[in-house]
């Protein structure tokens, strides 16, 4: 009777283990599902033109996304140029300079942005930037994800700069350096790494998002010269491209779609083997 | 460590007796104001994104008030806006999507930190944290070509034959719909409740878990009345985090939820989501009753995850704090 018992436990036991085996091998198939679905169809769609040509006019087959591509890298240039400095330094006076008080409203604000819905930062960027100027501009969409990388960037700074190690600080201030050369020459080249794999990673988070730019930099299917013209970018091509009616479309949101993920895996590896390779840090 | 901190702290008061003008030539004031500028505008940036949203807000508020939220009839030509089937279809998948993910990821995460070798466990979390760095547009893609068809010729078949006559499974099914976006939601959330509740399951002490071990439990049982109960308000945590995560979501959603504003009681009905169709209807928006009526609906949106994330960070915090507590 007893051992009856004992063994039905210790079957509930492997049973119920199998099973968090069998819920973690599914979450993880489903990415190489994604992968494997995506390069299947994304390979047979993708060709040069898809790189070089403009968008044919609606209806016609053939044509490409090169202004898509030129139109994100814009984005997220004029992106970063914004979101990086801001939480870089922004980081840096968590991490050193500040006192109790001030500091611990920048964070709440940081992980308060950190957590605002994406379409939600469009919104703001619209009323912003767009009303004033009565324009759609790559001005607009990169300050919408400029952003989004702001919070990321700015814990991550301040997380890798506050793990250096305190001997270095007073080696450095013992030869009789000021703080901020300290700071400069010391401390940040000792976090770099962490801090490149962070800003590396706030990129590869804003590459791939649609909804604030849906609204602010919206989309166009020639060349936008400059930065005030409305502007396209890859993901929202996928988007307006999968929910056409045309078949030649799927074929180019599928390509777009391979080219956008396969951009994004690569700047998280990057960012992690960077990372994996330096000293041991905390996880954000 | 002390003595340390105090010769960092006796640096202090020589820095300070030096004039402000000589502080400036050195450069640390000169540092300290202008990194506290660039900290100062992310609280800006934070106040104005706030304020932006209940100015541009105000003309629903003034006009529909409490109504807005009660009211089903979306109608820009009679200029009559309630969110009701908005913020229904919001609640409705985000449900589906947690009722799927939830035990899926808690269970991966139980994996991940109760049985997987360390190596393993790693190797799986770095494929998972790439899972979460897949952008939602993808997941949108793969669920107008691949989830919508199997809805309507697998899973609607499969459910609406032998429960048909239950409300949830009644009716017709267009593959787009409450249930499809559910679905895509769950996939999409379930990358970060793996990762923030196997955190908080590492985070429980070694001694818990031999204990249970000791007293004749078997390795489920130790795990299931023991470490996840010790873990409960972490786990919670994760939870709400994937909440916020799942009311937010735009682009996935969007692409697969039909875009329909009714009220259905079946899952495989189309419907519509408050980030849906502040993305389907902003630009189109003529007049500043419409558009504010959308953007009241961003406010919305803000304020629930406002909550939901202050809420999930405070579990989460709590938890660790006692696992180094009990542990240390």
């Amino acid at each position: 009777m007893s051992s009856g018992r004992l063994r039905w436990r210790k079957f509930v036991s492997n049973f119920m283990l199998a099973m968090t085996g069998v819920c973690a091998l599914v979450s993880v198939l489903v990415l190489f599902f994604i992968l494997g679905y995506l390069l299947f169809n994304g390979g047979t769609s993708i060709n040069w033109d898809f790189f070089t040509k403009l968008p044919k006019p609606v209806g016609e087959a053939g044509g490409g996304m090169a202004n898509a591509i030129v139109g994100s890298g814009k984005i997220l240039l004029l992106a970063s140029l914004m979101g990086v400095p801001i939480g870089f330094l922004g980081g840096i006076y968590l991490a050193e300079f500040s006192g109790k008080g001030m500091a611990s409203v920048v964070r709440y604000a940081a992980d308060l942005l950190n957590g605002v819905p994406s379409i939600v930062i469009g919104i703001f960027a619209y009323s912003l930037v767009v009303l004033p100027f009565k324009h759609f501009s790559a001005y607009a969409g990169a300050f919408a994800l400029g952003i989004m990388m702001i919070p990321i960037t700015l814990r991550s700074t301040e997380e890798f700069l506050k793990s250096v190690p305190r001997m270095l600080r007073e080696g450095a201030m013992a030869l009789g350096a000021s703080k901020w050369k300290t700071i400069a020459s010391v401390i940040v080249p000792a976090a770099y790494r962490g801090i490149m794999t962070a800003i590396l990673l706030a990129l590869a988070r804003v590459a791939g998002e649609t909804a604030p730019l849906l609204f602010t930099a919206f989309g166009n299917r020639f060349e936008s010269h400059g930065w005030s013209q409305p502007t396209a970018t890859l993901p929202v091509m996928i988007y307006t491209y999968a929910v056409s009616p045309y078949d030649d479309w799927h074929r180019q949101a599928w390509a777009a779609g391979l080219v956008l993920l396969g951009l994004v895996l690569i700047i998280n590896i990057l960012a992690r083997t960077i990372l994996s390779r330096g000293i041991a840090v905390p996880r954000s | 460590v002390a003595t340390t901190t105090t010769a960092l702290k006796g640096a202090g008061p020589v820095t300070g007796s030096r004039s402000f003008f000589s502080r400036l030539r050195d450069g640390d004031e000169i540092a300290r104001l202008v990194t506290l500028l660039f900290a100062a505008t992310v609280v800006l940036i934070t106040a104005a994104l706030v304020w932006e949203l209940w100015v541009n807000s105000a003309l629903p508020r003034q006009k529909f008030g409490f109504h807005f939220f009660v009211t089903s009839v979306w109608d820009p030509i009679v200029d009559q806006f309630g969110a009701l089937p908005f913020i229904y279809g919001t609640m409705v998948t985000s449900a589906v999507a947690l009722l799927i993910a939830v035990p899926l990821g808690i269970g991966a995460a139980i994996f991940l930190a109760e049985l997987a070798p360390p190596r393993v466990s790693d190797t799986l979390q770095f494929f998972i944290d790439l899972l979460a760095a897949v952008p939602s547009v993808i997941y949108g893609l793969l669920g107008v070509f691949i989830v919508v068809p199997v809805m309507r010729t697998v899973i609607y078949p499969a459910l609406n034959k032998p429960f048909g006559y239950l409300p949830i499974f009644k009716g017709p099914s267009y593959g787009v719909g409450f249930m499809t976006a559910g679905i895509v939601l769950a996939i999409m959330v379930i990358p970060y409740i793996i990762s923030v509740s196997r955190e908080v399951l590492l985070s429980v002490p070694r001694d818990q878990r031999e204990a249970a071990l000791a007293l004749g439990s078997t390795r489920w049982e130790s795990t299931w009345k023991v470490v996840v109960p010790f873990a409960k308000t972490g786990i919670m945590g994760s939870i709400f985090l994937a909440l916020a995560r799942a009311l937010g979501e735009t682009m996935a959603v969007t692409m697969v939820i039909g875009n329909t504003p009714k009220i259905a009681a079946s899952l495989f009905a189309p419907g519509y989501s408050i980030a849906a169709v502040i993305a389907n209807e902003f630009t189109e928006a003529t007049g500043d009753l419409y558009l504010q009526s959308l953007i009241a609906l961003g406010l919305v949106l803000f304020l629930l995850t406002f909550i939901l994330n202050g809420l999930a960070r405070i579990l989460i915090v709590v938890t660790t704090q006692k696992g180094s507590e009990v542990g240390g």
